[in-house]
């Protein structure tokens, strides 16, 4: 589902830096893997590369059986819109929009269907991670933990094959990071998606398929 | 592929929730084109009136007899073979008669050329005007009144009685508003005129001359063509002036020159005659379109740092957007289509201010001796004035918006949730 070929990164600024070295790692379907490791060994570097959004390293990129090292900004667009979910530590949603609307934006432009079944689909999203109620409402006028279920929702709405976290459980408390694990390892088992996803949560860690370990840019 | 629907859509949140910054940023277009049509209406608009005033009013070309000395003098067609340098004191011009030669035919020439509109005979007679033992220098001009009307628009001067009386009755005349004041004369009163060969002639004051000029007010009058051929005693052929109206303007200067190649006379084109005009109305122009085009730059400016600020706002959504898979070209386009609404709305509004305060000068009183036709201050609604201001309200508004959103377009989403 998801391959790294000797994967190199370099900071240039302030002094030149190798954060990444020779990574390689692979991602089944329908698994559940969590990268951990201490601050600044490069695990959210790793995590933006295999994202697409970063696209300053060397190596290769495989995501479904393509490979994105060579894909130009608007084909790696069209890839995170379609294949790819992100959960991030703060909540990213867009807060002068309606719930709802952050959760149908990426199917918008997607554009596989009408806007009335967008509609319908992001609702059923927004049910199945309970916030259904709070759809018309605001994105800044709900709580932190609503604001993460949202933010899973929209990474649900088009359906994609990986979702990746950045520290999802992060800024939650112990029963509201409990909460969102399970909604995760659901969808995991239920809809054969593959989660990858950062952590320093070490409970969370050991509940997932797979740990994958980094230290000072390379994979332990 | 871009989807305009949902760029629009996202856009109209986004202007939305800052309601206030997108109406600061609107009223900035607003003014700019307001003041612009404002501007562009006021000053075309009293370009026309002086145009009207000047041009309108002052024949094409000038046609009379040349009282200049001879430019070849006979000594030098006698001997001009030899090398001899001649110099003769004193040159005198060439006593000449008043009148134009043949003007009968050359008028009927005139008025066949396909360039010339309308062409009028005019005969100048120095009379006084007799007031008591006073005797007042005047100028009698006797004129074909119809053709002066359509030609000269001769009716904007008349500021009292009726000036086709010329047609109706012989005698009658249009008196020149100085006189009128000095003598103390209103319509209905009858004048006394000596010719220059003593004859005396009475005529009935019909109406009241006015050019704002007044030299010329307590100068001249006007009477019909043959009321004057009769004061100086001459015939019908007796025509000392013709007045030539062009289709175009820009005819005058050559037209001018082949009158005089042609016939012995003086052709006075405008462009001689009013040199110091035409150079005036260039110059109004050049400044208000100078100050037209800076109130629309300042307000373009202020759209360039409203948008730049919305982007600063609005990096975490850009971030958002972007992570979520939507292209650089579309966050490119969000920003400009907030612009162009903005550019819109405010452009829009600036037409209806402009129309607005327009019409509300139009109808200020404005009241001058010079120009007794004008009641209210001149104002032109040139239907191009208000195209050009929407076309560069767009315009400026998409360049203000196209720089900070080609910005919002590199902006790279990683170094914002890094950033966090």
């Amino acid at each position: 589902m998801l391959e790294t070929r000797h994967i190199d990164k370099y900071f240039l600024e302030p002094v030149k830096f190798h954060v990444l070295k020779d990574i390689n790692i692979e991602l089944q379907k329908g698994e559940f893997v969590s990268i951990m490791g201490k601050s600044g060994c490069g695990k959210s570097t790793l995590l933006y590369i295999l994202s697409t959004m970063d696209t300053a390293y060397e190596g290769e990129l495989w995501i479904d059986g393509d490979k994105m090292s060579d894909l130009t900004q608007n084909e790696l667009a069209r890839i995170r819109n379609e294949k790819i979910g992100f959960v991030f530590q703060f909540h990213y949603l867009l807060p002068e929009f309606t719930v709802l609307k952050n959760v149908m934006l990426p199917a918008l432009k997607l554009g596989r269907e009408d806007v009335e079944g967008i509609r319908a689909r992001a609702m059923e999203k927004l049910e199945i991670l309970g916030v259904s109620d709070q759809a018309n409402k605001k994105a800044y006028r709900i709580s932190g933990g609503q604001k993460q279920r949202v933010s899973i929702a929209r990474a649900l709405i088009n359906d994609p094959k990986i979702i990746m976290g950045d520290e999802p459980t992060g800024n939650l408390d112990s029963k509201n990071s409990e909460n969102v694990f399970n909604i995760l390892k659901t969808l995991c088992d239920s809809m054969g998606m593959s989660l990858l996803v950062v952590t320093h949560d070490i409970d969370f860690a050991e509940r997932t398929d797979r740990i994958i370990e980094m230290g000072d840019g390379t994979i332990l | 592929m871009i989807r305009f629907p949902l760029v629009f859509d996202i856009s109209r949140t986004h202007l939305l929730s800052k309601i206030k910054q997108t109406t600061v940023a609107s009223l900035g277009v607003t003014f700019g084109i307001g003041t612009y049509i404002i501007l562009m209406g006021f000053m075309t608009g009293l370009n026309g009136l002086l145009d009207g005033l000047i041009l309108n009013r002052t024949p094409h070309i000038q046609v009379f007899n040349k009282t200049t000395p001879s430019e070849i003098q006979p000594v030098e067609r006698f001997n001009k073979a030899t090398t001899d340098l001649h110099y003769v004191h004193s040159v005198k011009p060439k006593a000449r008669l008043e009148r134009i030669h043949n003007a009968l035919p050359l008028l009927s020439e005139l008025r066949r050329h396909q360039q010339v509109k309308g062409a009028t005979p005019q005969t100048t007679a120095k009379v006084f005007y007799l007031a008591g033992a006073n005797k007042l220098n005047g100028v009698l001009n006797g004129i074909q009144v119809r053709e002066e009307i359509r030609l000269f628009n001769f009716k904007d001067y008349i500021t009292e009685g009726d000036v086709l009386s010329l047609v109706r009755r012989k005698n009658s005349i249009l008196l020149g508003a100085g006189i009128a004041k000095n003598l103390s004369l209103s319509v209905g009163d009858r004048i006394q005129v000596m010719s220059t060969n003593g004859t005396t002639f009475s005529l009935l004051v019909s109406g009241i001359f006015q050019s704002g000029l007044a030299e010329v007010d307590d100068v001249q009058s006007y009477i019909s063509l043959p009321m004057a051929q009769q004061i100086l005693g001459a015939g019908r052929n007796h025509i000392t002036r013709l007045h030539v109206k062009l289709f175009e303007m820009a005819d005058a200067v050559p037209l001018a020159r082949t009158i005089e190649t042609l016939y012995d006379l003086r052709a006075l084109d405008i462009k001689t005659a009013n040199a110091q005009f035409d150079t005036g109305s260039d110059i109004r122009n050049l400044i208000s379109y100078a100050v037209s085009i800076t109130l629309l730059l300042v307000a373009g400016f202020g759209i360039y740092n409203i948008l730049n600020m919305f982007i600063y706002e609005k990096m975490n959504d850009i971030a958002i957007l972007k992570a979520t898979g939507f292209t650089g070209t579309d966050v490119k386009w969000i920003f400009i289509t907030q612009a162009m609404v903005i550019g819109l709305l405010g452009g829009t509004m600036g037409l209806i201010m402009g129309y607005g305060v327009s019409i509300f000068i139009d109808n200020l009183p404005f009241i001058t001796e010079a120009l007794p036709t004008i009641k209210t201050y001149p104002i032109n609604y040139d239907p191009l004035v208000y195209i050009s201001g929407v076309a560069f309200a767009l315009t400026s508004t998409f360049l203000a918006g196209y720089l900070p959103a080609r910005k919002a377009q590199q902006i790279d989403p990683v170094e914002i949730i890094r950033g966090q």
